[in-house]
């Protein structure tokens, strides 16, 4: 049993965890997951490692509630305790001096991003941060961004903080100012990282991208998760989860997560009509 | 007049098909009884050179004659921890029943019967007990909890070892639980013996992942003496068509592990889904694709094909599957070879393109390979393609074990008594030999766990 020993709430139906899980928080580095199933009937979800404390032996967590199994672990509280928590799971991101990194995050994606941001930061890299949300409320972790990037910007769909606009704008305008950028790293749903894939591919920036496609074991038994890249299968959970931008298949991930949409609805009982599967 | 092999009690087909209750029900006490007195209690008893873990069969078969079924299954729990699974899934024909002087002239004696009886009859009075066991000290870490780990774990356990199971996925028993089907191997059991074992004093350590979590050596400065290393051959492969990664084609490994761990087919009592469309097709001539098809069936495809690029004749399944998915309607596309997978514009598979093959001359290794007839293209309309083509071993101990020395296909390489090129390091199982039998990778934790016996003494 792994034991929660903190929760936050950062955004509406955005939530944190501390949990206390030793091996894990003694092995971990940026860019690697776990794998975990709530009880006994649970199914296994695989989330980020967003933080870690080795000292203390301790995790932190943070997901979005957008189906039976995160509402159900939104519903935990500090003492409660997961059945199973797997990892550290995928490669490592390689971290090193590449001179200027652009660190994108879009939404829940945000929290993926910040602990690479800050090993690319305590690399000697200048870091600028480029953090997303469909509005205010939703936007997440913009204190620790701003503590370990050289520059934060900040977007919102509706305009309700920062500017106005896409987390590729800001991105955008860099490029065509000709700043100098040596990596870009973007993590959120697909389809924004697509659009950053399609911003720096013509700059040939080079850009690396965290899918999340559907995983099950997580430990490469199934392939369940396996994406095109550079029009060859690789495994995310194994191979990955971290890839060259320029050479996924976007589209064919995308299509792969719709794969149980209408188990999901059924599951939840929402009947399709809640916002969880927009 | 001898009396003729006692047939297994089974669902009926039509029934079966629709529920994942087990097909074989298994003797009743008349039954055993009589298949029992059928045994002539050889001196020699040939029938024990074909059981890899070496149980005694006569002794165990003399004492069900006598009634002492719990003694029975002790007699053969002296060897083997598993029998209520060996019972099951070994392929007998080619091993222990092989050998049995009684097939010489008619059927040999129904020994995986017997030892299922013995097994399921003493869990079913829950009087088994472990020995008492003397502790000598000494600590080995098994890595993997498949039939060569709790083997090889239940074995040290046995000569006073202090042993400790790693295992990555969240329940132990490798593909006894996420692979075989519910239907052919109830997991109920699967945990009732995994239980014993741990009544053995072998603790468990589920969700750690040996390469991720720990590593050998981190295992070795843990204190471990010795290591074991039964991690299976679970890397699923694909054909390297197109169409392979249109919804609705799955690996074997994927589709059975969310019916059978994940326990899918009571969605959405337990939420993992599973996709299965009217019409499937199953890649593969295994025990692996006999498992996909016939659980496909039982999720309510109602037409499921089974697409081998060979004939009949040279399937690797046990010919048991083979005939139980035929009653239950799997059909059977020999000679058949997939070349592309169509899709929908939303990206679902809606068909699966074929080549008819033909055998050709046998090659250097006296097997005929199959080639395909120019121009023999026709479309199979599933919407459902699922792969069981084989496994190779997951790269992750070796590449995390300096070393430790592997073959081009990945498997580890070890001597006849398991040892790897690390000291102190053993292997078994499907990692050293690739994907083979439950009851072969249960014979290597045997002497792997003798040869760490002898390394580290008792």
């Amino acid at each position: 049993m792994f034991t929660i020993l903190k929760k936050q709430e950062l955004a509406p139906s955005v939530k944190l965890f501390v949990v206390q899980a030793p091996l894990i928080a003694r092995k971990c580095q940026p860019g690697q997951f776990v794998i975990l199933r709530i009880d006994e009937d649970g199914e296994r979800i695989p989330l980020t490692i967003a933080d870690f404390d080795r000292a203390a032996g301790t995790i932190t967590l943070i997901f979005q509630e957008v189906g039976h199994t995160t509402r159900q672990l939104g519903r935990l509280s500090a003492g409660d305790a997961l059945l199973d928590l797997a990892g550290p799971l995928g490669k490592a991101t390689h971290i090193e001096k590449f001179g200027t990194v652009v660190c994108v995050g879009g939404g829940i994606g945000v929290a993926p991003v910040y602990p690479i941001a800050r090993a690319y930061k305590e690399a000697g890299n200048k870091v600028i941060s480029i953090i997303g949300a469909r509005n205010a409320d939703l936007l997440i972790l913009e204190q620790e961004m701003a503590t370990i990037s050289d520059v934060l910007y900040i977007t919102t769909d509706d305009g309700s903080k920062g500017r106005k606009g896409l987390v590729i704008d800001p991105l955008k305008e860099m490029l065509a100012a000709g700043e100098k950028i040596d990596l870009v790293m973007a993590i959120g749903p697909v389809i924004m990282m697509k659009s950053v894939a399609e911003v720096t591919r013509p700059y040939g920036v080079h850009t690396i991208v965290s899918l999340n496609p559907i995983m099950v074991d997580g430990t490469g038994m199934c392939g369940g998760c396996r994406v095109s890249v550079g029009n060859k299968n690789k495994f995310a959970c194994v191979d990955g989860p971290e890839f060259n931008a320029h050479e996924v298949d976007f589209d064919g991930l995308m299509a792969r997560q719709k794969m149980y949409h209408s188990y999901e609805r059924r599951e939840h009982r929402c009947g399709g009509d809640c916002s969880c599967h927009r | 007049m001898p009396a003729l092999r006692q047939p297994m009690p089974e669902q009926p087909a039509a029934e079966r098909v629709r529920n994942f209750g087990e097909v074989a029900l298994g003797y009743t006490e008349e039954q055993a009884l009589r298949e029992s007195s059928r045994c002539l209690q050889c001196k020699a008893a040939p029938c024990r050179t074909g059981c890899p873990v070496e149980v005694d069969i006569p002794a165990f078969i003399a004492l069900i004659r006598q009634g002492q079924y719990g003694a029975a299954a002790d007699k053969i729990k002296e060897k083997n921890s598993l029998p209520a699974i060996c019972g099951r899934v070994c392929p007998q024909e080619t091993q222990c029943e092989s050998h049995c002087v009684l097939g010489k002239k008619g059927a040999p004696v129904a020994i995986g019967r017997l030892e299922r009886f013995a097994a399921d009859t003493q869990r079913q009075a829950g009087v088994s007990t472990p020995p008492a066991l003397s502790r000598n000290g000494r600590r080995v870490a098994i890595v993997g909890s498949g039939p060569a780990g709790l083997t090889c774990a239940g074995d040290l356990a046995l000569a006073g070892y202090a042993v400790t199971v790693f295992e990555a996925l969240h329940q132990p028993g490798g593909v006894l639980v996420y692979g075989i089907p519910e239907f052919r191997l109830p997991k109920a059991i699967v945990q009732a013996e995994i239980d014993y074992i741990r009544r053995l004093g072998v603790r468990i350590e589920t969700n750690v992942v040996i390469g991720k979590t720990l590593s050998v050596d981190d295992l070795f400065a843990e204190g471990y003496q010795a290591v074991f290393i039964g991690s299976g051959a679970g890397a699923p492969q694909f054909m390297n068509i197109p169409g392979e990664n249109l919804n609705g084609v799955y690996s074997a490994n994927e589709f059975l592990t969310r019916v059978n761990l994940m326990k899918a087919y009571r969605f959405p009592e337990h939420p993992t889904p599973v996709y299965i469309g009217k019409k499937a097709a199953v890649i593969g001539g295994g025990n692996v694709a006999m498992d996909a098809a016939r659980t496909a069936l039982r999720l309510g495809a109602e037409t499921v094909w089974l697409v081998y690029r060979r004939s009949e004749a040279e399937m690797p399944a046990r010919r048991e599957e083979i005939e139980h998915a035929k009653e239950e309607g799997v059909i059977f596309k020999l000679l058949t070879n997939p070349i592309k997978i169509n899709g929908t514009a939303q990206g679902w598979v809606d068909g699966l393109e074929c080549l008819q093959m033909e055998l050709g001359e046998p090659d250097a290794s006296g097997r005929r390979s199959p080639v395909p007839v120019a121009g023999s293209n026709f479309m199979l309309s599933a919407d459902t393609v699922i792969m069981a083509i084989g496994n190779t071993p997951n790269p992750l101990i070796p590449q995390t074990t300096p070393g430790l020395i592997v073959t081009r296909k990945g498997t580890i390489v070890v001597d006849e008594h398991g040892q790897t090129s690390r000291p102190n390091v053993y292997a078994g199982g499907d990692i050293v030999t690739g994907a083979a039998t439950v009851i072969s990778a249960m014979g290597a934790g045997k002497r792997a766990a003798k040869a760490i016996r002898a390394a580290l003494g008792q």
